[in-house]
């Protein structure tokens, strides 16, 4: 048996966890699932797609399909992602969200990924595209494991920007009057903690996060306007079982996700894929609803 | 004239299937305050349910139960119902978005049996011969497609004077209590999540019905029948009838369908054959767009009665 499935499955997972940072955050301090956040992945991959074709063409980095066109690119995309979320926010969520019904911003950003990812479809088409079309040498690094530059690089890069997260919720002064915000609210605003101010926070780091993710799955899968509508059950789900709120939590439970559909691919066949993360929500709604971090609601 | 007309009996067939799935959304969201997000998923089990139960034997898959179509419709709809009240016990007692993301779930794993459960669902080339209504006139096409819309309506007709019935009976007052004033209506001694669980096994039922009379209606179903997009078109249906209204549901379904076609065959005239993907997805933009402008603007609808309290 080959053990490359776990190395999949982590590297899937990387990608799942970044996602579910942004929901968790949404969830926990706005109070509403985001189903448009799997398109900001999308609209985040398709600008730094855009960027590097602006840049131009240059030499990848040695062992790296890419070159340094694609991190700034990166760089760039997380910015404008960021855009599209605040100026999402600023036309229709925090109209909705003044209403006080909650639901009903769940409904509207349910419209906005609709209306979000066919327009990606109309200026792309769904036909998929790739930041490099090079094909790389994967090295063997023992157990049977073969592993290419590509995905070591991102997945440091992935590890780098959750210690970031941890660090900045849990020392920096904005970290702190988030999490003060999402435990309680009224008080938060009681000791003079600027709203506002949090809810751009949360939706900055929510699309910076999800854009690189999107950024990785162009990188080593594909690029296609439907990529976030397919990474939103995983996601969804592994922001449950961490917990909601706890950004830990959604890394740990998009890891979990991520080696199981690694697994259910080698064990019971690739088609089956997609139903894992929906079997891991269920399991959890049934047994733990509150998740592996989370605390029960007050 | 004689091909408008059985045109005209066709598409009013198809709006009023999607007028059934509206009337079951309504009571589910209008009437209950229920977010469902898996449409697509739950019609397509009452679709495959009673296909599966009366086609005739076929070699690679399970079948050959040869059960009359009205047995059929019933069984579809007692299955969705089940599937919608495990749905609803499993996620009701907690918050209400997880109702929402496990609805996304259900259609997801739905599309993904339908085209991988070879045995069960015949994969990814569906089921065919579904046994239609009336297919001794089949080749008169303006007596049968007149024939089953007469069909159609009466099962619309049928399913609306049920729930109108419902609505108005202390059952459908509880539901409406829960849904004004959650606090007040516990206090009394009703039981949230019965009820929610109740409501949302009974609005599948009426979306598994419609998925299996459309499925007899075609006589063929496929997975990509049942994709997101089903649900997009059905939610836009009732927001613009107006929630809480069945009869805004019902005619919301019929004239969004009437748009969608109307600017589907628009686009196919003047777009060149090679851009049409394109406009189709202009199409689904245009409805995506057109939801968020009504939360924002008119969250009543264009023919609700405006009368909702919150």
């Amino acid at each position: 048996m080959s053990l490359q499935f776990l190395l999949d499955g982590l590297i899937a997972g990387a990608m799942i966890g970044l996602g579910a940072i942004g929901v968790t955050l949404t969830y926990s301090i706005l109070r509403f699932s985001n189903f448009a956040h799997g398109d900001f992945m999308a609209w985040g991959a398709y600008a730094a797609l855009a960027v590097v074709g602006a840049i131009g063409g240059s030499l990848p980095m040695a062992p790296l399909s890419f070159g340094w066109p694609l991190v700034l690119a990166m760089i760039v995309a997380m910015g404008l992602t960021a855009l599209l979320a605040l100026g999402l926010d600023w036309v229709l969520f925090a109209r909705l969200r003044a209403r006080g019904q909650s639901i009903i911003v769940v409904m509207a950003s349910f419209g906005a990924s609709m209306a979000l990812r066919s327009l990606l479809e109309f200026m792309f088409t769904s036909r998929p595209t790739y930041f490099s079309r090079a094909i790389q040498i994967a090295q063997p690094v023992g157990l049977g494991i073969r592993v290419t530059a590509d995905q070591v690089a991102l997945l440091l890069l992935t590890l780098a920007l959750v210690i970031g997260m941890h660090l900045f919720m849990q020392r920096s002064q904005r970290g702190r009057e988030m999490r003060a915000y999402s435990q309680n609210p009224a008080l938060a605003r009681v000791v003079g903690i600027d709203v506002a101010k949090v809810v751009r926070a949360t939706w900055i780091i929510g699309a910076a996060l999800a854009c690189a993710s999107g950024v990785m799955v162009g990188v080593l899968v594909q690029i296609r306007p439907l990529m976030g509508l397919d990474l939103l059950l995983p996601i969804f789900a592994a922001a449950i079982l961490g917990g909601i709120g706890s950004v830990p939590g959604a890394v740990l439970g998009g890891l979990i996700i991520g080696l199981s559909e690694a697994a259910a691919v080698q064990f019971v066949g690739a088609e089956w894929r997609a139903a894992v993360a929906f079997v891991i929500l269920m399991a959890v709604l049934l047994v733990r609803p509150m998740g592996l971090f989370g605390v029960a609601e007050r | 004239m004689i091909d408008l007309l059985g045109y005209g009996a066709f598409f009013l067939s198809t709006a009023l299937i999607f007028g059934l799935v509206t009337l079951g959304l309504n009571l589910q969201w209008g009437l209950t305050g229920l977010f469902n997000v898996g449409i697509a998923g739950f019609v397509a089990i009452g679709a495959y349910s009673s296909a599966i139960l009366t086609t005739p034997d076929t070699a690679d898959r399970i079948g050959g139960f040869g059960w009359p179509i009205l047995a059929g419709w019933g069984a579809a709809a007692l299955i969705t119902a089940a599937a919608a009240a495990f749905t609803g016990y499993a996620t009701l007692r907690l918050k209400s978005d997880y109702l929402a993301i496990t609805t996304f779930g259900v259609a997801v794993v739905v599309q993904l049996v339908a085209l991988n459960a070879q045995g069960l669902t015949g994969g990814p080339f569906g089921v065919a011969f579904i046994p239609r209504p009336f297919a001794g006139v089949q080749d008169q096409s303006v007596l049968f497609n007149f024939a089953n819309v007469a069909v159609i309506a009466a099962v619309t007709l049928a399913v609306y004077l049920a729930l109108e019935r419902l609505s108005r009976s202390p059952w459908g007052r509880v539901l409406r209590a829960l849904r004004e004033d959650e606090r007040a209506a516990i206090a009394l001694g009703k039981s949230a999540q019965s009820y929610r669980i109740q409501a949302f096994a009974v609005g599948g039922a009426v979306m598994g019905l419609a998925g299996a009379v459309q499925a007899h209606f075609i006589g063929f179903i496929a997975p990509e029948n049942y994709l997101p997009t089903l649900t997009f078109q059905v939610w836009a249906m009732l927001m613009v009838g107006g929630s809480g209204s069945n009869r805004g549901a019902l005619l919301g379904a019929i004239v969004v369908w009437a748009i969608w076609v109307g600017s589907g065959s628009f686009t196919a005239a003047i777009v060149p054959a090679d851009l049409q993907a394109r406009a189709a997805s202009l199409q689904i933009v245009a409805i995506g767009v057109m939801l968020c402008l009504i939360l924002l603007w008119r969250p009543q609808g264009f023919f609700g009665s405006g009368r909702r309290t919150k």
